[in-house]
């Protein structure tokens, strides 16, 4: 959903977020829905700056967000507070399930399908009755005992069974009844610690504000991301929301507050291992991704819209390698890399910690600062051969070989560490011209407007003059392995006399254009519509269609708001990807016959008249389908064909919302309250005490500990401040912000103070298994003890900007957290650990810890 | 929840389409129009309201003011003082967000059970956790001016009161003057400093940089007698749904605006006592302690004075 | 290496000591009184010093404005940048963004205190292996040589087919990390060379962190 949507709320839920503080200006239409009167709620661990503003503040321990999440949906369903025509429409909850699916109350904490050799489960059982549903996700295809390419093919033959009147034992409906009863206002309260009377405040009160003439929003961050549970935590508020009818309608949806300017850029166009750009599965050795066309089928999915998969893969290829690109050699698919596994952060630590990787590249990210298991992150860049890192001022990962935690503790020193590091300044804002693409997925134009100080460089010239360098060096090779780099297209005009590239020239291509090898016969592409399998078309990213739709408009550079009398939709404010779509599913908007629920939600509707969908906001969904329009099984109908007018989900094999997930999460088609990895507390709920999926590395140099370890007994959470960034490298750099919170500090409830004798700014002593810090104490009755199954656990929360370079300084916070990963993204778990706290400081030379097993020395 | 209204939420207005080429010659014309809806001309009074039941405590305005007047970082460390580390207003910082926090309870009192910090269920609006940026008033009767003896601190086209520091001979008499602690001289010149209320901003048509920074409207920017009226409805509004504390600081006839200063031109909403902000609850003009200094000042500009006449006769005759 | 004290980029230290002579000029100059006692206007602009009759904003300084987008979180706030002769002026809100409609947070609000920041770097630094010291070096050399140790590392950690035959192509070697902070346009050029050219599969940003 739009931010500016959030106005049109009647009910936020706040959760997983410190929204007042870290996106202030998205937080400015939560205060203006409350001035609409809306009610807005915030559940987290600490009393925040976005507590003090809201109606009701849930204390909620942390980790335990789908504990309270899973309360909320059985008083849904308890009480009958759903909405009832919505969810039966445009939501699985009818569909049946596979008769040996076990539920994890049943299974004492797992779901059927568990293998404990393979530590991992198989997805047979919990599928429709009868059928196999592709994931919606970028990684259609998943393992099953039987071919899943091939049974996936029976979508095409009928509806998905289903039962209407939600009597079958089977249905989702009885299974989340069955699932979620567990989750009482009691159980909520043991879990969390949050009182329950509180608890059914926010869930009451969020409930009733939805329905055909109210909406409601739920607002997350990466407070919920940071778990070994992130992906279901967040499933759980998609259950919430598809439940009470707030997906693909003003002022309802589930906003991912992003904490980067392009972070959602980056994932869409990835430079991310798994993903190619659009959400194209990046091929895998160990998956049938052996030749294009295995690849293709097994990744497009034949219902719904992913099935023009074929359309946006050899686009890119062609994109990719121009001519060389040919049917005959399928597109040049061979050329792509193909990834073993697990490529992300954490094991990329683990890889360049034991010698795997030699060189790399570091582009605006701090790693030293922000990486989990700092010590093991410092470690790590020293045993790279080459390091290079382009930043507008020197950052620790730049400097870790002479100011980093084992230099300073004289463990190394700088003659030890053999990296050979470059380290190159970049151009900032105003700088340098091209796209951010925000939050909520609106790709915005930054104009370039003086050039950078002295030798910096826009990474785009970074990457384009090093790419150029490569060609060269390449240029003579007939080797097959450097066929990737010789037929790379790379022919972009240049924009001003230091041979940086235009950027327009490559938003260009990202937005595809009809392929020809003279450049000045290509033509720019509307529409992902009109993109072709069979190489006539190019285009870097498919979903990006449009921002560029005519040689000469770049859309993202629009700016041209709605006035107060406007839709307030601003379709002409830059670009939305797709289509310029501001509110996916918005065909939702409108009722199954095609009105919209209510004339106070109305955004997208069936013009009857005109024959196709008429609205505020650009459509999502098939233009001329008529709401009452069903396929034709008798033909084996493919892609869109197969979806109803009433299934709004198009990105979904059953283009329904899944309330049920069959496909594409590892661990579990339902969310279920597993304790953070470490913990103080057993799982109140099942033996089960943690994920079972969940990606551990334990090892000498990343020690995890079991859970009520009595050296460490305090929860720990990490967080962010309003006053810095992310890393803080930008923040702590100018004197503005960094005054402003100017040295690190941590914030322990005034009961645990008084246990251990810490007063207000007094020095302390943090430690985990990874390491320790030393910080100041802000004693604070914002933080407040729990109790937790009749046992008081306290809780201490600690900002992570800090690091020693800049104006504002402070003891690296990530010293204390673990390489602990979420199975279905690999981020880590830094918002709920354990640790240990007592009065003091380190000595000056004291080392923050070793790089072997800590544990032993404590025995 | 209460009857369904649909407010439309603040919009940008029609007259930025006039301006929406992605690169601009220079800058919109009369932007305040844009920003604060509000037309910026001489001769008019125009002041702050700080509405704290929006404030985030976020601290915009401390930033957009230290970046636009170019001032220098102060008093560096962390205070231990809730999130304030700026602890006052000063010669370098010109807005200051005061953080107080209230949460208490009994901890105890539930036996065991949950958590029973008081802070779950809360009053409505801003509460348990108090944030107020807090800048010069700009009073009507402005005891800074009335001490200063040699006219540096005057009353603007705009009715607000500057130091002009091409005049600030740094005596200091401003300084005790000031019953809200204000004004400060700055060690490293000598002279006197506070909030001009962006005196050269407006001349340009621009809204004072913290006011238009402000994520949520918290500090607005306005004609006196539209933001008095403002203030007042909201007052209103907020007694209507249940925040009853709610009431105005330096409003014309509010606590705040006493001891002869007349009302301030930058006035605020409370929900809590004037001191729990830092604030005098009923703040005088401080002429008793000024007044020896004051004397001793006045005989020095009367013998000046005869000099500069002499000298400015002379310069015209030239 | 202590960071150093706080002070305001590009500021110059104020002037501490003026002689006595100085201030009496200026003062009786600017001095109001004795103007409005000579018969100038006994309104405002009589109190006016010079200063304050030629005080304009800056803004008004710049000859281009351009339109930025905040480089800080993922709201996606405007920013209007004005320059003046080839350099950044100063940073605000842009008032016709549906989002910030002229707001900024505080991050946003000291975008211009980034861009002039005296910690910013204008040099290439480099670290030999096992040096304890940074050196200034000319940026085509460093890129040179990056391209080469790139080219390098490539080479000898190239794979082409697994033990049983699967075709990998990819080089488990050099890794990437960053591109949150980037523009999309640097983004797809850094996942197309790297990925798309090179072979590398180790290619992360901060979505996972």
């Amino acid at each position: 959903m739009p931010q500016w949507d959030l106005a049109n709320s009647d009910a936020i839920l706040v959760m997983g977020s410190n929204m007042a503080e870290n996106h202030p200006i998205a937080f400015r239409f939560a205060l203006q829905a409350k001035e609409k009167g809306a009610a807005l709620f915030h559940a987290d661990p600490r009393f925040t700056r976005t507590s003090a503003l809201v109606d009701t503040y849930a204390p909620v321990r942390a980790g335990t967000d789908i504990a309270f999440l899973g309360g909320i949906i059985r008083h849904i369903l308890e009480n009958n507070l759903w909405f009832r025509d919505y969810a039966l429409n445009y939501t699985n909850i009818s569909t049946i399930i596979e008769d040996d699916f076990l539920d994890a109350n049943q299974n004492d904490g797992k779901f059927s399908g568990w293998s404990e050799k393979k530590k991992s489960y198989e997805y047979d059982s919990w599928q429709y009755k009868g059928e196999f549903v592709p994931s919606s996700l970028a990684e259609h295809f998943v393992n099953t005992t039987e071919s899943f390419s091939d049974c996936t093919k029976r979508l095409k033959k009928g509806p998905t069974p289903k039962d209407e009147t939600l009597q079958d034992p089977r249905c989702v409906y009885q299974i989340l009844k069955r699932h979620f009863s567990v989750y009482t206002p009691e159980m909520v309260e043991r879990v969390t610690g949050c009182p329950k009377e509180t608890f059914l405040a926010v869930a009451d009160g969020f409930c009733r504000a939805s329905g055909p003439e109210r909406t409601g929003a739920i607002c997350y961050a990466v407070g919920w991301t940071h778990h070994s549970t992130g992906v279901q935590i967040i499933r759980a508020a998609a259950i919430i929301q598809l439940l009470l009818g707030n997906v693909g309608r003003p002022g309802g949806g589930i906003l991912a507050l992003r904490g980067h300017s392009s972070i959602q850029g980056s994932t869409d166009i990835p430079t991310l291992y798994n993903l190619l750009p659009g959400y194209l599965p990046q091929p895998h050795a160990h998956k049938p991704h052996g030749t294009l066309q295995d690849y293709i089928d097994h990744e497009a999915t034949p219902t719904g819209w992913w099935h023009n998969f074929p359309k946006y893969m050899v686009s890119l290829l062609r994109a990719w390698y121009g001519e060389a690109a040919m049917k005959e050699n399928g597109w040049c698919f061979e050329m792509l890399p193909k990834i073993l596994g697990d490529h992300s952060q954490l094991p990329m630590t683990l890889a360049m910690q034991d010698g795997l990787i030699r060189g790399m590249f570091l582009m605006g990210q701090n790693p030293a600062v922000g990486g989990s298991n700092s010590r093991l992150v410092q470690s790590a860049l020293g045993k790279l051969d080459w390091l290079v890192v382009t930043d507008f001022t020197e950052t620790e990962s730049a400097s870790f070989w002479y100011e980093g935690h084992a230099v300073r503790s004289g463990e190394l020193t700088p003659q030890d560490i053999g990296t050979e590091i470059f380290l190159l300044p970049t151009s900032l804002a105003g700088e340098k011209a091209g796209t951010f693409t925000n939050t909520h997925r609106l790709i915005q134009w930054h104009d370039k407007v003086v050039d950078g100080p002295g030798d910096s460089r826009s990474d785009l010239w970074f990457i384009y003059q090093l790419g150029r360098r490569l060609k060269a060096l390449y240029a003579n090779s007939a080797a097959v392995k450097d066929q990737g780099i010789r037929y790379l297209t790379w022919d972009y005009p240049e924009a001003d006399g230091k041979g940086e590239p235009d950027a327009e020239a490559v938003l260009k291509e990202i937005n595809g254009y009809t392929w020809s090898p003279d450049p000045a016969q290509r033509q720019q592409i509307p529409d992902f519509k009109e993109l072709k399998d069979d190489g006539s078309t190019a285009c870097g990213c498919w979903i990006y269609t449009g921002v560029f739709p005519k040689n000469d408009f770049n859309h993202a550079r629009s700016r041209k708001a709605d006035g107060a009398d406007g839709p307030g939709t601003h379709l002409q404010w830059a670009f939305a990807w797709p289509s310029n779509r501001r509110t996916l599913v918005n065909r939702a908007a409108a009722d199954p016959s095609g009105k919209p629920w209510s004339e106070r939600k109305k955004l997208v509707w069936w013009d009857e008249e005109k024959g196709e969908w008429a609205g505020t906001d650009a459509v999502d969904f098939s233009k001329n389908k008529r709401p009452d329009y069903a396929p034709d099984w008798s033909t084996e109908p493919s892609g869109m064909d197969a979806l109803c007018g009433t299934d709004p989900f198009i990105m979904i094999a059953d283009g329904r919302g899944a309330l049920f997930v069959p496909s594409g999460l590892k661990d579990g088609p339902l969310p279920t309250h597993y304790e953070p990895v470490e913990s103080p507390v057993r799982n109140p709920l099942y033996a089960q005490q943690q994920n079972p999926t969940a990606k551990i590395w334990d090892r000498p140099d990343n020690p995890i500990h079991p859970p009520g370890d009595p050296r460490y007994p305090y929860a720990l959470t990490t967080y962010r401040l309003t006053e810095h960034h992310s890393g803080g490298t930008p923040t702590r750099s100018v004197a503005s912000t960094a005054e402003l919170q100017p040295e690190g500090f941590c914030e322990i409830p005034p009961e645990l103070a008084a246990e251990l004798g810490i007063g207000m700014l007094d020095w302390v002593v943090l430690s985990t298994p990874r390491g320790q810090i030393e910080t100041k104490a802000m004693v604070t009755e914002r933080l407040r003890p729990f109790a937790i199954d009749g046992r008081r656990i306290y809780q201490i929360g600690l900002p992570w900007h800090f690091g020693w370079k800049g104006f504002a300084t402070g003891d690296i916070a990530n010293v204390l957290t673990a390489a602990i990963g979420d199975p279905n993204t690999g981020m880590h778990e830094n918002k709920a650990l354990t640790c240990g706290l007592r009065p003091g400081r380190l000595a000056p030379d004291e080392p923050r810890g070793r790089l072997r097993d800590v544990r032993q020395e404590g025995d | 929840m209460g009857a369904v209204k649909d407010i439309p939420a603040r919009a940008v207005p029609k007259r930025a389409l006039d301006y929406a080429e992605p690169i601009l010659p220079g800058m919109i014309p009369d932007e305040s129009e844009l920003t604060a809806g509000v037309t910026i001309v001489p001769g008019r009074s125009y002041g702050f309201f700080t509405d704290t039941t929006l404030c985030i405590g976020c601290k915009a305005c401390e930033v957009a003011c230290k970046e636009w007047n170019a001032l220098p970082a102060d008093d560096v460390g962390l205070k231990g003082t809730s999130y304030d580390n700026t602890g006052r207003l000063s010669a370098n910082s010109w807005r200051h967000v005061a953080f107080v926090e209230k949460i208490g309870g009994d901890l105890d009192a539930g036996e065991g059970r949950g958590t029973e910090r008081n802070t779950t269920t809360m009053p409505p609006f801003q509460s348990n956790w108090l944030m107020m940026s807090d800048v010069c008033k700009h009073c009507h009767n402005a005891p800074c001016l009335e001490a200063c003896p040699t006219g540096s601190l005057f009353r603007t086209e705009f009715d607000t009161v500057v130091v002009q520091q091409d005049i600030c001979n740094g005596c200091g008499y401003c300084v005790p003057a000031c019953p809200f602690g204000v004004v400060d001289l700055n060690v490293a010149d000598g002279k006197a400093h506070k909030c001009t209320l962006c005196y050269d901003r407006l001349k340009g048509g621009l809204e004072p940089a913290c006011a238009k920074s402000c994520p949520t409207d918290s500090i607005q920017f306005g004609e006196l007698p539209d933001l008095v009226e403002r203030a007042r409805e909201r007052v209103d509004s907020l007694h209507e749904r249940g925040a009853t504390d709610a009431y105005l600081y330096g409003a014309p006839g509010s606590p705040g605006a006493t001891g002869d200063l007349g009302h301030l031109n930058a006035f605020f909403l409370l929900t809590d006592r004037p001191e729990t902000y830092g604030l005098p609850s009923a703040p005088t003009r401080a002429s008793n302690r000024v007044a020896p200094a004051l004397g001793t000042g006045l005989a020095t500009m009367a013998g000046l004075t005869m000099v500069a006449v002499a000298l400015f006769a002379a310069n015209r005759r030239s | 290496m202590k960071p150093r004290q706080p002070r305001k980029p590009g500021q110059s230290r104020p002037v501490l000591r003026r002689t006595l002579a100085d201030r009496a000029r200026d003062f009786l100059a600017e001095w109001s009184l004795p103007r409005q006692l000579s018969g100038e206007s006994p309104f405002s602009d009589a109190a006016k010093s010079r200063m304050s009759h030629t005080l304009r904003p800056r803004l008004e300084e710049a000859d281009t404005v351009g339109t930025n987008i905040c480089p800080y979180c993922a709201v996606g706030c405007a920013q209007l940048i004005y320059a003046k002769e080839g350099r950044v002026i100063h940073v605000e809100g842009d008032p016709r963004s549906p989002i910030n409609q002229g707001t900024l947070c505080p991050k946003g609000a000291a975008t211009f205190g980034w861009l002039t920041s005296e910690l910013r770097m204008s040099k290439v630094l480099y670290r030999a292996p096992h040096s304890d010291r940074w050196e200034e070096r000319p940026l085509d050399w460093a890129m040179d040589r990056i391209a080469q140790l790139t080219k390098q590392t490539r080479d000898e950690t190239f794979v082409e087919t697994l033990p049983d035959g699967t075709v990998v192509n990819h080089t488990l070697g050099i890794a990437s990390l960053g591109g949150a902070t980037l523009d999309n346009e640097e983004n797809y050029l850094i996942k197309k060379l790297f990925s798309g050219g090179l072979g590398m599969v180790w290619v992360e940003n901060q979505a996972r962190v």
